[in-house]
């Protein structure tokens, strides 16, 4: 009897013990994430003044200067990508979704998963390898299209399962009115998944929007400004991680400044979308 | 369902053989433009492999794959090249960054998937969502300015005096090293690790859990005997999901490592990376051998995530289907 209290208690405590420390790895996590987040916030904003958003940058050693080149290159370099991504991605979702074979569609599914899987600095000497040696010149198209590459892959998987969520009566009822095939799909089941679609291209302007490594010998940076897609460009976060190595402190605080604008812009995204597809889905 | 199957559906498909020849050009035309696209994913792979080898044929043809992964030179100025300090790096820092990362993101799982109430599960995985949102680059420069100050005091002088009779901590504590390094990746790969995990202790079905409990077990031990045997597969499968992720992860690292191309047993050492070494030298490089042996170095560190992540995608995909989350 004794004994068996013993173990009662034991295996009690050992389970609150077990429990509490689950919660406090969840907490753990929270706590990380406040830290960057609050840091980054209260550096930036100490940073931040209209000269950063308006000025151009300025040479070593002259104070204020901003980064308007930069900023003006992530929004040229991301556009460009979902140029070249958002038609791939999304009919290749409907491929996936509407028309492949089980065989075929699971092989391309699979192409899809290993491409995303694919280290991003590793996409940017492929970017290197086919537009820029061959070009002889840094540019925002080599640029632009590694994003892109990066971007494929999570625009086809999610739009895929968003066409996959559109119930067959919506096909049945489609083509039940004389229509074609292609009709059907572009008319009727399309737009019956355009959040989940729009949600999932959202995400992926999200993450290349922050992407450093594929840049770094794609873009290059310029410190002449925006030039054209032929050559070399600047971008938030090539800018980001060129000043926090730089010895100078007050490039440092720049990089703290552009830190705070790309994560309100990436954070900011990420929670729009969220909200708004968990309210329709709900 | 595809669109397909609808009509094969239809009351009226017997009699015709439902299929291509009912197609309109269409309807052909349509369906070609969505394979074209479809199938320009499987060549942007195969283009990737093969433009890479294209381009450190310099370097094979001159230190062949052997010597290549086992030597650790790597001299711009004489053109010789090794690989072993870079895959060493890659393999150490990912190594810390799991042991790190395991426990935690195992327990978080375990809190948003058994224990906690709808609400605060909600909002626990949307938080953890966003921490795996935040740019490499912003974690770099947050390890670089906050974190790694810490590292080098106290948290290795600590380590230093305590545990120093291991070679692990020994030297002088530098704070940019392996040991930030490790951190810094599990930081980055905690996210994913949780919500993969998270999603395949859901797929359990709740009779397991009913039974366990129905014999008196404590909830731990429903979780501990039953929850997590159940789902091992998945589990090692997201473990494994996130090691793809630290063994490729660029910007955090190279901002934290130190960039000191040797061979050293102390985690306080700086060191190097596959990827944090393309990233600082890249751009800089010239000479075809140089740079082959820079992408010679993408191509390795390619063949070790292609290898992890199709392991991982195999486990995952048994365990919670198709859908993986986190994505």
């Amino acid at each position: 009897m004794k004994m068996t209290e013993v173990g009662y208690i034991r295996r009690k405590l050992t389970n609150s013990l077990m429990l509490g420390l689950s919660g406090i790895a969840a907490a753990l996590c929270i706590i990380i994430l406040a830290l960057i987040l609050v840091h980054t916030l209260i550096q930036g904003i100490s940073y931040m003044n209209p000269d950063f958003l308006t000025q151009p940058a300025k040479p070593v050693g002259e104070a204020g200067g901003g980064m308007r080149d930069d900023i003006l290159g992530t929004i040229i370099l991301v556009a460009l990508a979902s140029l070249i991504a958002l038609p791939v991605g999304v009919l290749a979702g409907v491929f996936l979704a509407e028309f492949g074979s089980p065989k075929v569609a699971s092989a391309v599914r699979f192409a899809a998963d290993i491409l995303a899987g694919v280290p991003s600095i590793v996409v940017g000497v492929f970017a290197y390898a086919i537009l820029v040696r061959p070009m002889h010149s840094y540019s925002a198209l080599s640029a632009g299209v590694a994003l892109a590459i990066i971007m494929i892959p999570v625009v086809a998987r999610t739009a895929e399962e968003s066409l996959r969520l559109v119930p067959n009566s919506m096909r049945e009822a489609a083509l039940a009115l004389g229509i074609t095939r292609w009709r059907a799909v572009l008319g009727v089941v399309i737009p019956g998944a355009i959040t989940g679609i729009v949600t999932g291209i959202m995400l992926a302007v999200a993450r290349v929007a922050g992407e450093t490594a594929p840049l770094l010998f794609t873009a290059l940076g310029n410190a002449f400004g925006v030039q054209g897609l032929l050559h070399p460009i600047g971008a938030l976060p090539l800018q980001i991680y060129r000043y926090a190595l730089s010895p100078y402190q007050d490039w440092q605080q720049q990089a703290w400044a552009a830190a705070f604008l790309l994560v309100i812009l990436v954070l900011g995204i990420n929670i729009i979308v969220r909200w708004v597809s968990g309210r329709k889905s709900m | 369902m595809k669109i397909d199957d609808a009509i094969a559906r239809s009351p009226q498909s017997g009699k015709k053989q439902a299929g291509s020849s009912e197609k309109s050009l269409g309807d052909r035309i349509f369906f070609n433009t969505t394979a074209f696209f479809a199938f320009s994913i499987v060549l942007i792979l195969v283009g990737l492999v093969i433009a890479l080898y294209v381009d450190a044929v310099p370097a094979i043809e001159k230190f062949g794959w052997f010597s290549f992964i086992s030597s650790i030179e790597w001299d711009p100025v004489n053109d010789i090249f090794g690989a072993l300090p870079a895959i060493y790096g890659t393999l150490l820092s990912s190594a810390i960054g799991l042991i790190i990362a395991i426990p935690i993101s195992l327990g978080s799982a375990i809190f948003l998937a058994e224990l906690a109430p709808a609400g605060i599960r909600r909002a626990g995985s949307f938080l953890i969502e966003m921490l795996a949102a935040i740019p490499s680059v912003i974690i770099g420069l947050w390890g670089l300015f906050v974190m790694v100050p810490v590292i080098r005091d106290p948290v290795e002088k600590w380590l230093g005096s305590n545990l120093g009779f291991l070679p692990l901590f020994q030297g002088p504590p530098f704070g940019v090293g392996f040991l930030s390094a490790g951190i810094i990746l599990a930081i980055m790969i905690i996210p994913i690790i949780t919500a993969v995990s998270r999603e395949v202790m859901r797929a359990v079905p709740n009779t397991q859990r009913e039974a366990m409990l129905a014999l008196g077990a404590t909830r731990w031990e429903t979780i501990f005997r039953v929850v997590l045997p159940y789902c091992r597969s998945g589990l090692i499968g997201a473990i494994i999901l996130g090691l793809g992720r630290a063994l490729g992860e660029t910007m955090a690292v190279t901002m934290v490592i130190g960039n000191e191309y040797r061979l050293t047993d102390s985690l306080f050492s700086p060191g190097v990376t596959i990827a944090s070494k393309i990233a600082s030298e890249f751009a800089e490089a010239s000479g075809d051998v140089y740079i082959g042996s820079l992408v010679q170095l993408a191509l390795v560190l390619f063949g070790i995530t292609l290898l992890v992540n199709v392991i991982a995608r195999l486990l995952v995909w048994r365990m919670a289907g198709n859908k993986v989350a986190g994505e």
